[in-house]
């Protein structure tokens, strides 16, 4: 025999079921700028290397 | 560093004590004679309520420290604290609707203090954000976002003030019992998830904090590399700016 859930067993999952999605909604937002950061630290390496294959070239021989 | 071990620390630190807070609640603290299992509610809903209202006190702090020194870095923490504290000002509401629907059967009473006055208290942080937005000179907008933060941080206490100064308590009050405070097994329940939302409320506003202003940098450097045409407008944006 199982043993019965308390009362208003559903209200109480809903109230920590709303901080657990809060939390996580907004870990998934960080999560998407992290991305978004890793992407522009990509942009920012390409550039470096046009920037220094560019300098490379102007040098006199 | 900004994605430092130090966060990391704090992190797991935050994922211990909520975990065992909540863990306290359910199977350390006895169950309240009077509401019985909803009475749990109440170890998620009052330390978030607690900590969003310190988060807009704490945002109000680091305004006056803008104004103080006008270095834009304390506009960006009062900014992300008065964020974080929305964001658990919206869990506050939400968590005290489902309890006033299981305590009360109904979802909302206008005729309660503490619903009413922390409602105010959102509602009147809910226009930061707009206020922000609707100032396009960056120092300005810094600027005219501090007062608003030193002037509503200096009224969120009256918010505890008018609440205990109210005379209809009909919001179920667990801080006390009859013997007067709140049972040990309880108590300690309670501060372990107060610590812990505290701890969560910290290290979400480091990690954010360190995401702007890695951005920040980020920006600055492709600014360096490829001039103002790599970076492009930025356009209106609510969120402060680091660089001038």
């Amino acid at each position: 025999m199982t043993p019965a859930l308390p009362d208003n067993v559903g209200y109480v999952a809903a109230a920590y079921l709303v901080f657990l999605a809060l939390v996580l909604v907004y870990v998934v937002i960080m999560a998407s700028r992290l991305a978004r950061h890793q992407r522009e630290l990509l942009e920012l390496e390409e550039l470096a290397d046009r920037t220094v294959r560019g300098g490379r070239e102007r040098e006199p021989v | 560093m900004l994605y430092g071990k130090r966060l990391t620390a704090l992190a797991l630190l935050t994922a211990v004590t909520v975990t065992t807070g909540f863990a306290l609640a359910f199977f350390y603290a006895p169950m309240d004679a009077d509401q019985g299992f909803m009475q749990k509610i109440f170890y998620v809903h009052v330390p978030m309520a607690i900590v969003a209202l310190c988060g807009f006190v704490f945002g109000g702090i680091m305004a006056v420290q803008h104004l103080r020194t006008g270095e834009p870095r304390w506009d960006l923490r009062s900014y992300v604290a008065i964020h974080l504290a929305l964001i658990l000002g919206v869990g506050v509401l939400l968590t005290g609707s489902i309890w006033a629907r299981a305590s009360w059967g109904q979802w909302w009473v206008w005729d309660e203090p503490t619903l009413v006055s922390f409602l105010i208290v959102f509602l009147l942080y809910a226009c930061y954000q707009p206020l922000r937005f609707s100032i396009e000179d960056r120092d300005r907008q810094a600027r005219y976002a501090s007062v608003f933060a030193i002037v509503a941080g200096a009224f969120v206490p009256l918010n505890f003030l008018a609440v205990r100064l109210a005379q209809a308590y009909v919001h179920p009050r667990v801080f006390a019992t009859s013997q007067g405070g709140l049972p040990p097994r309880m108590a300690l329940a309670f501060l372990v998830c107060l610590v812990g939302m505290a701890l969560l409320y910290v290290t979400l506003w480091r990690y954010e904090i360190a995401s702007k202003q890695t951005s920040f940098r980020l920006r600055a450097l492709k600014r360096k590399l490829g001039g103002d045409d790599a970076v492009g407008d930025r356009g209106r944006s609510a969120a402060p700016s680091l660089t001038a």
